[in-house]
């Protein structure tokens, strides 16, 4: 499903280059649940967002479906990340002025679907995260396990082939984190690819595989 | 759920942030409104006002062989005791095809008189439409009310040593002084002004007129058509425009309309920075919201078109509101702008066009480069977490 090879990103700083990634290389199947671990700036971050298509890497190459995602021309990577990807942020980037329906209807904003379709889907994938009765609520409304389900299913409402999470319980309790991670499993289960990066090592309880990275190389896992 | 939705919900669930940006393009727009409200009024009053002031096309016979000059305008050459123009003829001038272009005709005889040992050229005028005409003159005493009455110029009156409620005597008949005119520094100073039926039976001159002085309305009727068609009126006449009166009062209206556009670019551009200034603020505090956008596959044009949409909308509103808002200041204000009380408000369809076609082409344009600019944010930095 993903293919890595020799993948480097370097950030330049004035007069300073950072290495972030140095030469990566990676395979991960379809259907596999992937974790990805690391300290603070050993690269797990970085190598999500190249996995996303939003950061062109320095060198190497990453294949996803088949396709060499950044050999993509302009607005075609945006239209591959519609079709193909699913996020999930840390801080779980709601839009505040959209309810919980409203938000997750938002990757079928620029969809060729019906009124209804889009809704009947975005009502599904609220369904199931267990958000259903909460459908017309604010994020401001919602406590943070209930907004971290929203941003779920609206990872998951085009079912996308690949769902990529970054720290998806860094802001939640316990048990709330529990809750979430046995989602991911399931989801996962149903067949969809997952990469998540996380520090927490609870949660790797939940992957088929933990990768772990130091100084932007991998050293566990690959 | 589609773009236009995401534009509607932003601008529908933060009315604070949406109030300001409407209200900034405004004050933009109903400050236009009123100014170029106002400008229209006050114009059209403005040019009534000068248009009453002075004769600006004269009527004299064609055919003549003296010089003679009025009030500092040259005449031609025209002969006292000779050619005059009919005075039934004068009915003729109201029926040109931009009569109602014409708002006073002032005709006049003139001819010499004898005040006791002294001789002074005697004006025979209708007072209705010579005071209108001149309203400069200031008068010492009262305006002549009936045919026993005269008008003196200043120095006229100091070399017939009368003033105001004297009696003078013109060709053996008895008149009384209703006035003077103060100095006026023309050869109206010079002159004695009498009701245009008694100076013409005075002179010998009954039903004839030495030269009619015409003051038109320029606005919306060229001085020069006017002219030809009084000419075409009475062949026997020569009419010419007072080319310096004209061009002095395009020039001046002109000015005045330079001014107001003037201020009201300064003001458009003020409006637009608003609308500039706020939107990129905006998009700045919207970062993360783009990020979003763009990682769930949100094209660039995706981005703008939301944002554009919503300065649109924005810019939409504000144009109405705008011009509502710039028409009731403008029916405030134009009491105390306008001298005449006659100012009517000048409603326009252009204006009301106008101004929501400004607002719409300043927001537009305003936003163009924080849409550009937040749909080429970075999605990586956009999100941070990333």
């Amino acid at each position: 499903m993903i293919k890595i090879a020799k993948l480097t990103k370097h950030y330049v700083s004035g007069e300073e280059t950072v290495a972030a990634l140095r030469g990566i290389d990676l395979d991960i199947e379809p259907g596999e649940f992937v974790s990805i671990m690391g300290q603070s700036g050993s690269g797990k971050s970085t190598l999500l967002s190249v996995l996303g298509g939003m950061n062109h890497p320095t060198a190497g190459e990453v294949e996803m479906a088949g396709v060499r995602l950044y050999a993509l021309p302009g607005e075609k990577l945006a239209d591959f990340r519609a079709q193909n990807l699913g996020f999930v942020f840390q801080s779980f980037h709601l839009i505040p002025y959209l309810t919980a329906l409203e938000n997750v209807m938002l990757p079928l904003a620029i969809a060729s679907l019906s009124r209804n379709a889009k809704r009947e889907a975005a009502r599904g994938a609220l369904e199931r995260v267990g958000l259903g009765a909460k459908y017309d609520r604010l994020p401001n409304q919602l406590s943070g396990g209930e907004q971290e389900r929203v941003a779920i299913a609206r990872a998951i409402v085009n079912q996308p082939r690949i769902i990529l999470a970054d720290e998806p319980t860094g802001n939640l309790d316990s048990k709330t984190s529990d809750e979430v991670m046995a989602l991911f499993r399931e989801l996962n289960d149903g067949g969809q690819t997952v990469v998540m990066v996380t520090h927490n090592p609870d949660n790797c309880r939940y992957a088929d595989r933990t990768i772990v990275l130091r100084d932007g190389r991998v050293v566990a896992g690959s | 759920m589609k773009l236009h939705n995401i534009a509607l919900n932003n601008l529908r669930r933060r009315k604070a942030k949406m109030a300001f940006l409407t209200i900034g393009l405004t004050v933009g727009i109903a400050t236009i409104v009123t100014l170029v409200t106002l400008t229209r009024s006050m114009s059209g009053d403005i040019e009534r006002k000068m248009d009453e002031f002075g004769a600006n096309i004269l009527i004299t016979p064609r055919s003549s062989d003296l010089a003679m000059s009025y009030g500092g305008i040259s005449l031609g050459g025209i002969s006292f005791d000779q050619q005059e123009i009919r005075e039934a003829d004068l009915a003729l001038i109201r029926t040109i095809e931009n009569h109602r272009n014409i708002s006073a005709v002032s005709p006049k005889v003139l001819g010499g008189v004898k005040a006791g040992e002294r001789e002074v050229l005697l004006v025979g005028v209708d007072f209705d439409s010579e005071l209108r005409m001149k309203q400069w003159w200031q008068i010492f005493g009262a305006a002549p009310a009936g045919d026993g009455e005269v008008l003196l110029g200043s120095d006229a009156a100091s070399a017939l040593e009368v003033m105001a409620g004297d009696a003078v005597v013109l060709n053996g008949a008895p008149f009384k002084v209703a006035g003077v005119l103060a100095p006026t520094g023309s050869q109206d100073d010079a002159l004695i002004f009498a009701p245009l039926n008694k100076a013409q039976a005075l002179l010998g001159k009954e039903g004839k007129i030495t030269l009619v002085e015409v003051a038109a309305l320029c606005s919306g009727c060229p001085i020069g058509d006017m002219v030809v068609q009084i000419a075409e009126k009475l062949p026997a006449a020569k009419v010419s425009a007072i080319q310096q009166v004209v061009e002095s009062r395009l020039h001046a209206l002109d000015q005045f309309r330079r001014f107001a556009l003037g201020v009201a670019a300064v003001v458009v551009f003020i409006g637009a920075l608003i609308v500039f200034v706020t939107m990129m603020g905006s998009v700045n505090e919207r970062t993360t919201e783009i990020g979003v956008f763009r990682a769930i596959g949100f094209r660039q044009s995706h981005i703008m078109r939301i944002i554009l949409l919503e300065a649109l909308l924005v810019s939409l509103l504000a144009g109405l509101l705008g011009y509502a808002s710039g028409m009731g200041a403008a029916k405030l204000v134009l009491p105390f702008m306008a001298e005449s009380k006659d100012a009517v408000l000048a409603w326009d369809a252009t204006v009301a066009g106008g101004a929501i076609a400004l607002a719409l082409l300043v927001g537009v344009l305003a936003s163009l480069y924080p849409a550009r600019h937040a749909s080429r944010l970075d999605p990586t930095e956009a999100l941070r977490a990333l």
